[in-house]
C-alpha cells in the first residue's frame, strides 16, 4: 500500500525561518489498516498528510503507493487513488451548486469530458445511495449545499469519497469543526463505510479517546517524529492515561498546556 | 430607434456571456477581453477584405479568441502570475498583434463589404419587416449560443468547470488538473467575446483597435445589471438568460445616454464615467439588499 522511505520535509531551508517539519520518517500502511494519528500541534500530522496527498514534496525521500514512486507526482494526480476530507467542511462541496451536481462531479474520479451522466438512473443511485447518511438529504437533491450545516456537508463528502473507491482514505480531523453531535454521527459513520467496504485509512483526531477507539493502528507524532507506535491487541489495550505516561517516557515532560489533546470526550 | 437598442444589447451580450464566463463561473477576472474584442473584430475585417466566406470568418474569429484565452491561462498557469496580471499582459500584446492583422492599420472601413449581415438581410427582405431584420438574426444567435453554453454547463466536464470557480480544493481532490480547467474556461470565454467583436465589426460597419477599450467593464456592469434583475439561481439557463438581459438594459442605458446626454449636457466622452458609476451604485444595492436580508433573518431568529 503506501510506503514513506526516510522522508523529511523542512520548510524555508537555508533562511533564519528554517522549520524541520518532518524529520526522517518510515512508515509502511498495509492494505485495509485504519490508521489513527495524534500529537500536539504542530507535531507535524498534517505535514504528514500533505506529503501523502502530494500538497508538497518532500525534501528528503520518497513515497510509494502500491510500489510506485508517486514523490513527484502533483496532487490532483494522487487524487485519483487517495481521498481526502479536510477540517473545513466546505472544502469537499462546492456551495453554490444543487445536491445532484454535486455528487455527479465527485462521483468519478479524473477528467470529464463532455457527456451528460445526470440522467434518471444516475439521479436514483445517489438517492439510495443517500439514504445511508439517514440525514433526510434524499429529498433535497436540487436544494445548494450553501443551505446544508457543516455535518451535512462533512457526511456528503465523506460518502461521494467513498463511492469513487479511493485506495487510501485521509482524514484530517475532519470532525473538529462540527458541534459534538453532528461529529459523533460523522464519526460513527465513518467507522462504518471504512469497515463496510474495507478500505485503508488515516485519521487525525486531537481526541485521545477516539485514537484508542477507532482503528487498527495507533500512532502518536511530536516534532515531526513518530515517537509512538502500537497495533492489534497493544492498541486495544491503551488507555488514556497510559498514552500520556507513555508520552512522558519517551519525551521526559508533561503536554504542557495542551488541553486538546487530553480531552477525553 | 428601438430595435437598434435590442441589436446592440444582443451583439455585446454574446460578449457578456464569455465575461460570465470568467468572471463568475470560474472566478478569474480576466481583462484579456479588452484586446480580444478588437480582435475578433480585426480578424473579421480582414477576413472579408480578403474575400473569405463570413461563415468561415466567424469561426476563424472565434478560434482567434479561444487562443488569446490560451495565452492568458498558460500565462498564469505555468509562470504563476496573477490572474489580473497575465490578462493584462495578453491584453497589452494583442494590441499590437490587432493592428497586424488590421495591416498596420487602427481602423478598417467595411462599409460597402459584402458581409454575413448583408446576406442575412438579402435573404429575409420580404420575410421579415426590413428594420426588424437584423433584431430577429441576432436574437436567435444569442438564443443559439446562450443555448449552446447551457449544454455545455450541464455535462460532466461544464459542471466540473462550474465547480472550479466556488470550490477549487474541490476540482483537485477529484483528480482533475484546475489548469485543464482554467484553460478551456478562459479559451471559452475569450472564443465567444472574439466572435462578439466579428459580429460588431459588420454591425458597425468599420473594425477599430480602440473597440475594445473598457469592454471589460461594460461586461462586468451587465452582468451585474442581470443579476441584480433577478433573483439568484442555481440553473445555468437562468444565469445565462441574467447575463444576456443585463447586456440589452446596459446597453440601453448607454445608447440613451449617447443620444438624449446632450439634454443634459453630456457628451460621449462622459460615457466611461457613467459605466464606472453604475457599477458602483450597483454593488452598494446589492451590499444593501444583502444586509436587509440579513436583517430580516436576524428578526425572525428573535
Amino acid at each position: 500500500m503506501i510506503e514513506l522511505k526516510n522522508v523529511s520535509m523542512i520548510f524555508n531551508q537555508g533562511t533564519v525561518n528554517e522549520n524541520q517539519a518532518i524529520s526522517t520518517i518510515n512508515l509502511k500502511v498495509n492494505e485495509g489498516d485504519f490508521v489513527t494519528v495524534i500529537g500536539s500541534n504542530g507535531a507535524g500530522k498534517s505535514t504528514l498528510f500533505n506529503l501523502i496527498a502530494g500538497t508538497i514534496t518532500p525534501t528528503v525521500g520518497s513515497i510509494h503507493l502500491n510500489d510506485r514512486n508517486i514523490t513527484r507526482d502533483p496532487e490532483y494526480k494522487r487524487a485519483q487513488y487517495i481521498g481526502r476530507i479536510f477540517q473545513n467542511p466546505l472544502l469537499g462541496t462546492a456551495s453554490n451548486m444543487s445536491l445532484e451536481d454535486n455528487m455527479m462531479i465527485t462521483y468519478r474520479k479524473g477528467f470529464k469530458w463532455l457527456k451528460r451522466s445526470l440522467n434518471h438512473k444516475m439521479r436514483e443511485f445517489f438517492r439510495s445511495e443517500l439514504v445511508q447518511l439517514r440525514m433526510g438529504l434524499e429529498d433535497r437533491m436540487k436544494e445548494n449545499l450553501a443551505l446544508f450545516s457543516g455535518g451535512q456537508r462533512q457526511a456528503l463528502t465523506l460518502l461521494m469519497m467513498v463511492l469513487s473507491r479511493p485506495d487510501l482514505i485521509l482524514l484530517d480531523e475532519h470532525t473538529a469543526a462540527l458541534d459534538p453531535k453532528n461529529a459523533a454521527i460523522v464519526l460513527e459513520l465513518t467507522n462504518k463505510f471504512i469497515q463496510e467496504y474495507k478500505l485503508t485509512a488515516m485519521m487525525i483526531t486531537h481526541n485521545m479517546s477516539h485514537a484508542i477507539e477507532y482503528g487498527n493502528r495507533l500512532l502518536m507524532m511530536d516534532k515531526g517524529e513518530i515517537i509512538f507506535e502500537a497495533a492489534g491487541e497493544e492498541k486495544k489495550a491503551l488507555t488514556v492515561e497510559k498514552l500520556i505516561d507513555k508520552f512522558h517516557q519517551i519525551r521526559h515532560k508533561s503536554f504542557e498546556n495542551d488541553r486538546t489533546l487530553l480531552s477525553e470526550e | 430607434m428601438i430595435e437598434g437598442i435590442f441589436v446592440e444589447g444582443l451583439i455585446y451580450g454574446i460578449m457578456v456571456l464569455g465575461v460570465f464566463i470568467s468572471f463568475r463561473v470560474l472566478d478569474f477576472p480576466d481583462l484579456t477581453v479588452d484586446g480580444s474584442f478588437p480582435l475578433g473584430a480585426a480578424l473579421m475585417a480582414q477576413c472579408l477584405l480578403s474575400g473569405v466566406n463570413g461563415w468561415l470568418a466567424l469561426l476563424i474569429a472565434f478560434a482567434g479568441g479561444i487562443i488569446a484565452g490560451f495565452v492568458t491561462s498558460l500565462i498564469h498557469n505555468h509562470l504563476k502570475v496573477p490572474n489580473l496580471l497575465a490578462g493584462i499582459l495578453t491584453m497589452t500584446m494583442l494590441y499590437s498583434v490587432n493592428i497586424r492583422v488590421l495591416g498596420n492599420r487602427a481602423n478598417v472601413p467595411l462599409l460597402n463589404q459584402e458581409t454575413i449581415l448583408t446576406q442575412v438581410t438579402d435573404r429575409l427582405t420580404g420575410i421579415v419587416p426590413d428594420e426588424y431584420i437584423l433584431l430577429v438574426f441576432f436574437a436567435v444567435v444569442a438564443l443559439v449560443i446562450k443555448l449552446l453554453l447551457d449544454v455545455f454547463f450541464r455535462t460532466d466536464l461544464g459542471m466540473t468547470i462550474g465547480a472550479m470557480g466556488n470550490n477549487e480544493q474541490m476540482v483537485i481532490s477529484q483528480g482533475v488538473n484546475p489548469k485543464t480547467l482554467k484553460s478551456i474556461g478562459l479559451g471559452l470565454s475569450n472564443g465567444l467575446v472574439a466572435l462578439s467583436g466579428a459580429f460588431a465589426a459588420q454591425y458597425l460597419g468599420f473594425a477599430d483597435v480602440g473597440l475594445g477599450q473598457g469592454i471589460i467593464i461594460s461586461g462586468l456592469a451587465s452582468v451585474m445589471i442581470g443579476e441584480f434583475l433577478i433573483m439568484k439561481s442555481n440553473r445555468i439557463g437562468v444565469l445565462t438568460f441574467c447575463a444576456v438581459l443585463g447586456s440589452i438594459c446596459f446597453y440601453a442605458v448607454m445608447y440613451v445616454g449617447r443620444y438624449y446626454g446632450y439634454l443634459v449636457n453630456m457628451t460621449p466622452n462622459d460615457l466611461n464615467l457613467i459605466k464606472g458609476i453604475l457599477i458602483i451604485v450597483l454593488l452598494i444595492m446589492t451590499q444593501s439588499r444583502k444586509l436587509k436580508k440579513f436583517a430580516v433573518k436576524a428578526v425572525v431568529k428573535k
